[in-house]
């Protein structure tokens, strides 16, 4: 969001020139901002500042100011305006308004989680076509590999291997470091034989022989590792240094796209609602897991407090900034936050333009022929699998970190099927599309309909039926009237948006209306080899 | 514990499963019917299931004070969740999937996932508003009682179960015949009636079929009345044999019957009772992991409890997806591109 001009391509000579309207806007927004989130202003207005004060109001202003951003991605203004709303909202009037007012910060670092999970979510669904409902458990991933050594669950871990230490550390460490080094060279020597020659089944079960050694040696190495760190477990009561943080930023990337690549690989054969079905499993396996395995996870109780990065400039900066102690952490995580989104939205961009981008809407469009076309099917769904996993990841990893606190509850299926409304509700495939459809559905959480159930408490409604327990209702009619009526999304992919257009002049598929545009995407307009329609199913009752 | 002792513990153990294994048996067809005519997954079945299952709860609950025979009042609950259910169901598929009939199959999908979000919440709403929410089944008296306790009336059968050491309650008993009483009477409405070769053939070819004069439209609403009224009867069932039911409880058992309908071969009848039947042996022989752990004095085997039953089923379902992705009963799909 914060790069409105990088999607500034086509020119929009068509529509009227709109840098004031967009000037203004931005102007009395911010200003409506900045008024009804200074506490002690509106303790001076009286009735006019409860009003303000209400959650859905807020929250009104909070979307009136957050569609500045949209504005100024979509409306036709001169370029130097447009940064400037985008930057100046972002960089700007928020943490301005959210030095005043932290929940306010907090919302937007909430938001741009979500939006980072959707973008991540939207790779996977929406230009590879492979529905997973297991996403949020990349998501845990990243929380608990920060979560883990940034707490005093670290120690437990120590002590526990220190207590019960299995074998004899220093050799256990050598066999383990040997058996890894070895087992990897044969790896790669396998990898090279078989890249000459076609693969036989003797390389292919040396090859999984030879994993599996790596697995089991770095097994031994990390245990061994661990047993001989025991003695430090007094001291990292806290968990480890917050200088580690960085590291960790790229570990939990990394440890989440192996577990994308390890949860794909046995299911990449399947397709649409067995991959969902299979997703949705394993995406439980992991929350069971984490739920179980008390020694690491602490169980259900969960981890907590779990620490944040310390970064002494930064904290003195936010101080010479007016803000104060306590609010430093959550400023510095929501400028990391909005760095890594931008991160995220430009690798994003240009994935989708790049040839695995190209090659992922062919897969989603139809896999059998792209595979005849020569795309590598199982490598281009991993690569989906794994990029969208790693977004999940890193995002976890700050989640962690803003929250303090994570348990198994956090990652169950009802957050995937969210993040899924998110990417649905924008439009599947369209990078501002799930932006907005993340900021939308977190807004409606966090605030709205918790608001709806503060302003209905009082009604006599029983508690558990007040509409801030109405969440999994609202993401249902989103999915369903989404799908129903307009299973593009709120702004549609612009390729997308050619093929519904192509798709209202075709008298062949007219019937089919917009619920047909999702199958006829990726199919050049006007090649005839290419059957527009995905005739799947010959037994349409329309014909 | 001894070998002496556990062997009749085992017996239980997988006798207990199988009868759990009839009700998941039953949400099976549910899930096997509608994807054998559509090729969809019917991610609303779990939801259309627990709405039998509080059709079911009303029903005994405002009969409580009737006198009445207490097989009487099942067949009235029965009937009830299944009209309900049925009806449900032909609706859900009236408005959310009949209109997506075309559309690839992602979309159908969503909505469905949609669908069950929606009647997750319709439930607990409506039960809430009158102050339920964990619904406790009171059945009729008798109903948990142990079978064949201390009488000889019920030989041989009873004497039997009895001579093997099989605790079994008459609700356990019910249970069993029901389940196997719909499913004769499935299998007969779809083998041997007219309806059924309809849907048959509307499930082999929609436009052949039509050309034969068999308006698909309805006999795929026929199939999801057919598919509701036995999820009806399931819930029925689950509410009877694990007592307390709420608006959530739908999603354990219907991933577990999604994993039976695709064990036994999904579309096939006989491979969705068979994959019920050996999930809830498998789920309870899980449950009880940690006492054979016990047995053989494995720490490892101890830790494994029920709170993995779940993955457990999980775990079947990529096995078989992976290996023998047709199911055991089902038949090989070659794809026409």
């Amino acid at each position: 969001m914060s790069l409105p001009s990088m999607f500034s391509k086509t020119p929009r000579s068509a529509k009227p020139d709109r840098t004031l309207l967009l000037l203004a806007f931005f102007l009395i927004t911010s200003g409506v901002l900045l008024v009804s989130h200074n506490g002690p202003l509106l303790e001076g207005m009286g009735t006019a500042g409860q009003f303000l004060k209400n959650p859905i109001t807020e929250a009104f202003f909070v979307s009136l100011f957050l569609a500045n951003v949209l504005f100024a991605y979509l409306w036709n203004a001169a370029p130097w305006a447009r940064a400037l709303v985008g930057a100046g909202s972002l960089l700007l009037v928020l943490p301005w308004a959210g030095r005043e007012d932290t929940s306010l910060l907090d919302l937007s670092i909430q938001i741009m989680i979500f939006a980072a999970l959707a973008l991540g979510l939207n790779i996977v669904v929406g230009l590879a076509g492979l529905l997973d409902l297991g996403y949020v458990a990349f998501f845990a991933v990243g929380a608990y590999t920060w979560g883990i050594f940034a707490s005093p669950r670290f120690s437990e871990v120590l002590k526990y291997y220190g207590e019960n230490p299995g074998a004899t550390n220093a050799g256990t460490l050598a066999i383990g470091l040997f058996l890894t080094v070895v087992t990897a060279a044969s790896m790669v020597y396998i990898n090279r034989l078989t890249a000459r020659t076609a693969p036989t089944a003797t390389s292919t079960w040396s090859f999984r022989l030879a994993a599996f050694g790596l697995v089991a040696g770095l097994t031994l190495a990390a245990r061994a590792t661990v047993v001989l760190m025991s003695g430090q477990a007094a001291g990292l009561a806290n968990g480890i240094d917050p200088g580690f943080f960085w590291l960790f930023l790229a570990l939990s990337i990394l440890a989440a796209a192996i577990v994308g690549v390890l949860i794909g690989l046995p299911v990449l054969r399947l397709k649409g609602d067995y991959l969902a079905i299979i997703t949705l499993g394993l995406g439980e396996v992991i929350r069971v897991l984490a739920n179980n395995l008390d020694l690491y996870t602490a169980g259900s109780q969960g981890i907590t407090p779990i620490r944040s990065a310390s970064v002494p400039w930064f904290n003195s900066l936010a101080g010479a900034l007016g803000f104060t102690e306590d609010q430093h952490y959550l400023l510095f995580l929501y400028v990391l936050v909005l760095i890594v989104v931008g991160v995220i939205l430009l690798v994003n961009v240009r994935l989708d333009r790049s040839r695995i981008g190209r090659a992922w809407i062919a897969i989603r469009d139809d896999e059998v022929a792209a595979q005849a076309m020569g795309v590598p099917l199982v490598q281009t769904k991993l690569i989906a699998f794994a990029t969208g996993a790693s977004f999940a990841g890193v995002m976890g990893m700050i989640f962690a970190a803003k929250q303090t606190f994570i348990s198994p509850e956090s990652f169950n299926l009802f957050q995937s099927i969210g993040v899924l409304s998110m990417v649905i509700l924008g439009g599947m495939g369209s990078f501002p599309g799930v932006i907005l459809g993340a900021a939308v559905v977190t807004l409606l959480n966090l605030r709205i309909l918790p608001g709806l159930g503060e302003a209905t408490a009082n009604l006599g409604i029983p508690q558990q039926v007040n509409p801030g327990q109405l969440q999994r209702l609202i993401f249902g009619i989103i999915l369903v009237t989404m799908m129903l009526l307009r299973p593009e999304g709120l702004l549609p992919n612009k390729r997308r948006t050619l093929e519904l257009h192509h798709d209202d002049n075709q008298e062949d598929d007219s019937v089919d209306g917009n619920a047909g545009a999702l199958g006829n995407t990726g199919a050049e307009v006007y090649s005839p080899g290419v059957a527009p329609t995905k005739h799947e199913d010959p037994a349409g009752g329309r014909k | 514990m001894d070998l002496a002792t556990l062997l009749p513990f085992l017996v239980n153990v997988i006798v207990g499963g199988l009868v759990l294994g009839f009700v998941y048996a039953i949400i099976a067809l549910g899930y096997t019917m509608v994807y054998g005519v559509l090729q969809l997954i019917n991610f609303a079945h779990s939801e259309v299931f627990v709405t039998g299952a509080v059709v079911g709860f009303e029903v005994f609950r405002l009969l409580k004070g009737v006198d009445m025979n207490g097989y009487l009042k099942l067949v009235i609950a029965l009937l009830a969740a299944m009209t309900i259910s049925g009806l449900l169901n032909v609706l859900i598929e009236r408005l959310a999937y009949r209109p997506l009939r075309n559309a690839p199959k992602l979309v159908p999908l969503i909505t469905a996932i949609g669908v069950s979000l929606i009647l997750q919440d319709v439930l607990r709403v409506i039960e809430g508003l009158q102050g339920r929410f964990d619904l406790t089944y009171t059945l009729p008296a008798g109903f948990a009682d142990k079978f064949c306790a201390a009488t000889s009336s019920c030989a041989p059968l009873g004497n039997f179960l009895r001579g093997v050491g099989v605790d079994l309650q008459l609700k356990d008993v019910i249970l069993v015949v029901v389940a196997l009483l719909s499913l004769g009477i499935l299998n007969y409405l779809v083998n041997r009636t007219r309806l059924g070769k309809a849907i048959r053939a509307v499930a082999q070819d929609r436009v052949t079929a039509g050309l034969m004069g068999i308006d698909s439209n309805r006999m795929i609403s026929a199939t999801f009345l057919i598919g509701g009224a036995l999820g009806g009867i399931s819930g029925v069932l689950f509410g009877m044999k694990f007592g307390t039911v709420n608006a959530y409880s739908g999603f354990d058992p219907g991933i577990i019957a999604f994993t039976a309908a695709v064990l036994g071969g999904i579309g096939s009848i006989p491979g969705a009772v068979l994959g019920g039947l050996t999930l809830g042996v498998i789920q309870n022989l899980i449950g009880v992991t940690n006492i054979l752990g016990q047995v053989v004095g494995s720490e490892n085997l101890g830790a494994i409890d029920a709170s993995y039953q779940r993955i457990g089923a999980f775990i079947v379902l990529v096995l078989i997806l992976i290996f023998k992705p047709t199911g055991l009963l089902g038949k090989s799909n070659v794809e026409k591109v």
